[in-house]
């Protein structure tokens, strides 16, 4: 470490002000703070100590929120891609699949967000924020295991290009930049990204007789024209090619359903709502919010009269189902993209989980929900922050006039 | 009757070096110094007296050039020894070298009978004159005081909540007949209440609980409950068009004793604090003392960095410099300019101090800890990032993160609406203690109230 320090006290020189590669000082500096932490010092007036946190560390903890979601993925790729072949595997031959089919991903991912980061942050000569390495792990997680590399390749570019640079870099976009690149491959390449792409079936392999790779949400929108109960569909789906019980409420619960890599177990995403809760790194008002508004708006649905099969289905299905956990835990809760206010947290989470169930109910064309309508309320927060700071300041005007 | 008033919100900062409650015995110090630049608002400071007159305890040093019946006076008697400008001629302090034995200027004597029969007018006079008058503090802005207004209130903090802050049972010990001198000599400036608030879980001093024609009012709840701005804003809100002074007691003491015993009496007591002191206690000095005989052989290393006032608000005057005038405490950390290897993301458990429970930090597991904290930054300057962590610490209905937008996009109606009126920068530090943006929080609120005041 003594060795690094030196050598990165030796090179400094050169990218400082006057020094020969003056303009790599950025890329130079995100190296430096990510072996080392800065030597600087609080100024001479003001707070003479700081808060041992930073944004890095405060990433860095999502990130490892992430992690169960992850390592579960991986898991649930291979035992997807075996149950779709008719064989039986062993925890590691799964895992095994599903970590050669998502380590590229991931790689691929951070490589290029990464990369545009660090020319944008030498061209326009700003430091290299962190936000990157939150994106960098969400992409892969609302990717399919299949997923052409060269479409993640390009949905990141655009994604962090068109999304966040466009906007004026970290903490200036309106959009989250993860379902940016989700949403680009949706509308771009939709044959690869909707219908029964979810299950990593190589080519030229036989599936089991019988196989059917529906998700549980196509299932249910299925169940609007066959006007069967959705919840009984769930029940029987998968017992004609021997994967009984794989719609099974507690099966959706843990998550052996097919899906995005990490959007498919409520449980880890649990866990991991728990540590940023815990942390206080995620609002706790944003993710009960969603949870509360999809819940409520499921019940609605349910009570209204003459409702089709999906309208119908208990409202806790909702919960676990599709992506909406994942989406409220580590999509919905973005700082730079939900509302800023406390109070506009309550707003904003509960109106994307309403948005998310009524897009799953009444949009057939495309079943899930949570994606659009977060990015929908992306676009709304500021509107309801200002309301909330409206009303801050009407509390102050009334004040004087008493 | 006075209000009581619970918040949750804040965060105490535990440290370690806290003032023993002993008091070291009166030494005058070599040398006194008046800073200009302790106090906000001064248009022009004009110097009054040149480098190597002899002046007395209360000898005008200068005055602002719009305010020029305020005087800001010598401590101590002595010799003008250092006139001290910075860029553009600013005038940073002017030095006294102290005399062994004050020698006093002499105002009018008053008793305690005299106090009450005086008018508002006679008060101002003495007060302006003698150089006692800049402890009061006008809010908004928190500037010198104007004597051409009469304010809706006075608020006094009989508490403190900062870091390592001195205890007033302590510090103000047996002043109760010049404390309630003062308060009498307040009541004649305002025509609304004098208010005295005090914690709830802190033992009260005598000096204050016995006071006479006060609101007492009682808090509970943690740092920054014990600033003035936070008190107010729960008691009686500042509006747009309203002025209200606060005062801090040690400058309601000195009102007292200006007019029981007709003198400027600058003595006061300083908590010596922070872990790189070896015997943290108070020590009888003068205000705008030389930190050199409180310091001397009193030091663990020789790396420090010496703070005047507490480590949220304070300022770094290095180990030869003096006390600022409204300072009740000194600071001694380590200083914080070393690399650590991996720090971002090495788990710290609980050796740093953190609002933030985030990955590594664990100190919300130890809450009584107290910390060896260094001046490091933890981190480089980001934008801002909204994760609700400063409205947990600011415990007033204020958006502190719109407000501060509001400032740096220099939009004074923006200001206003959003409660600029509200706060000073001791109200918001803790803001800049958690931020993980590592924002100077204080310096964009200074910004926005100088827009605002110029406006």
């Amino acid at each position: 470490m003594e060795f690094l320090r030196k050598s990165l006290d030796k090179a400094k020189h050169n990218f400082e002000k006057g020094g020969k590669l003056e303009k790599y000082y950025y890329a130079f500096e995100a190296l430096e703070t990510f072996l080392f932490s800065p030597n600087t010092t609080t100024g001479k007036k003001g707070a003479q100590i700081r808060d041992a946190v930073d944004l890095k560390r405060l990433m860095m903890t999502v990130i490892i929120a992430m992690v169960p979601c992850l390592l579960f993925g991986m898991w649930n790729v291979g035992h997807q891609h075996f149950l779709a072949l008719g064989q039986a595997a062993s925890f590691t031959d799964k895992f095994w699949i599903g970590l050669i089919k998502t380590v590229p991903i991931i790689v691929v991912s951070y490589g290029v967000g990464l990369g545009i980061e660090f020319v944008f942050a030498i061209l326009r000569k700003h430091p290299v924020n962190e936000g990157y390495l939150v994106t960098g792990m969400l992409i892969p997680l609302v990717m399919p295991a299949d997923i052409p590399l060269w479409q993640v390749a390009v949905a990141t570019a655009f994604a962090v290009i068109i999304g966040k640079e466009a906007f004026g870099g970290t903490g200036m976009n309106v959009v989250n930049i993860a379902l940016t690149a989700r949403a680009f491959l949706y509308f771009a390449y939709p044959t690869d990204i909707s219908g029964e792409v979810w299950t990593y079936i190589p080519d030229k392999t036989a599936v089991v007789a019988g196989y059917s790779g529906a998700t549980p949400l196509a299932v249910a929108a299925s169940a609007i024209e066959t006007k069967e109960n959705v919840v009984t569909q769930f029940n029987q789906f998968g017992s004609s090619w021997g994967a009984d019980g794989i719609y099974s409420f507690s099966s959706l619960l843990l998550g052996t359903q097919p899906g995005c890599i990490g959007e498919t177990s409520t449980l880890m995403c649990l866990i991991g709502a728990f540590i940023l809760i815990v942390t206080g790194v995620g609002s706790w008002r944003i993710i009960a919010g969603v949870f509360g508004g999809a819940y409520a708006m499921g019940l609605l649905l349910n009570l209204l009269p003459g409702g089709n099969a999906f309208m119908q289905m208990p409202a806790y299905y909702h919960l676990v189902i599709g992506g909406l956990a994942f989406g409220a835990v580590f999509m919905a809760t973005d700082p730079v993209t939900a509302t800023q206010t406390e109070t506009g947290k309550w707003f904003y989470g509960i109106l994307i989980g309403v948005l998310t169930v009524l897009i799953r109910v009444f949009n057939p064309a495309y079943p899930e929900g949570i994606m659009l309508a977060i990015l929908l309320m992306n676009v709304f927060a500021p509107l309801i922050d200002y309301f909330v700071v409206s009303a801050n300041k009407k509390r102050r005007l009334q004040r004087a006039t008493v | 009757m006075g209000k009581f008033i619970r918040e949750k919100r804040g965060f105490t900062i535990q440290l370690a070096g806290k003032a023993a409650p002993t008091v070291k015995e009166f030494e005058m110090p070599e040398t006194v110094a008046l800073k200009p630049t302790d106090f906000h608002g001064l248009y022009m400071p004009k110097v009054l007296v040149k480098e190597g007159d002899a002046v007395k305890a209360g000898t005008p040093l200068f005055h602002d050039k719009r305010q020029e019946s305020v005087m800001f006076t010598s401590p101590v008697s002595g010799e003008v020894v250092e006139i001290k400008r910075g860029e553009k001629r600013k005038l940073l302090e002017i030095k006294v070298l102290a005399d062994r034995q004050v020698e006093y200027e002499t105002f009018r004597k008053y008793s305690v009978s005299d106090i009450m029969a005086m008018n508002a007018t006679e008060a101002k006079e003495q007060l302006m004159r003698s150089g006692v008058w800049c402890n009061l503090v006008q809010r908004p802005f928190g500037i010198v005081a104007n004597p051409s207004v009469s304010p809706k209130a006075i608020h006094i903090s009989a508490f403190d909540t900062h870091p390592l802050a001195p205890d007033y049972t302590v510090l103000f010990k047996g002043q109760e007949a010049h404390f309630q001198a003062g308060i009498e000599v307040l009541k004649k400036l305002t025509s609304g209440a004098v208010h005295v608030n005090v914690h709830n879980a802190h033992e009260i001093a005598g000096t204050f609980s016995q006071a006479k024609g006060v609101e007492l009012n009682k808090f509970a709840g943690q740092h920054p409950i014990g600033c003035v701005g936070v008190q107010i804003h729960h008691i009686d809100p500042i509006n747009k068009g309203d002025i209200v002074w606060t005062i801090n007691p040690a400058g309601v003491i000195q009102i007292g004793k200006l007019f029981l015993h007709g003198i400027y009496d600058a003595t006061r007591l300083i908590a010596v604090t922070g872990s790189e002191v070896k015997k943290p206690q108070y020590y009888k000095t003068i205000t705008g003392a030389s930190v050199k005989k409180m310091l001397e052989n009193n030091l663990n290393s020789d790396h420090v960095r010496v703070i005047s006032g507490n480590v949220l608000t304070g300022e770094n005057i290095g180990k030869d410099g003096h006390v600022g005038f409204f300072d009740q405490q000194l600071t001694v950390l380590p200083e914080g300019d070393h690399h650590e290897f991996l720090g971002w993301i090495k788990p710290a458990g609980d050796r740093k101090p953190s609002f933030s429970r985030a990955f590594g930090l664990l100190n919300f597991l130890s809450p009584n800890k107290e910390y060896k904290v260094d001046t490091n930054t933890h981190g480089e300057p980001r934008a801002f990032v909204q994760s609700g962590v400063f409205e947990k610490v600011t415990p007033m209905d204020v958006l502190p993160t719109h407000l501060l937008k509001a400032i740096l996009a220099q939009d004074i109606d923006e200001m206003e609406a959003l409660g600029i009126y509200e706060v000073i920068e001791e109200d918001l530090a803790l803001c800049e203690f958690v931020d993980v943006s590592k924002h100077n929080v204080q310096e964009i609120i200074r910004e926005g109230i100088d827009l605002v005041r110029e406006s």
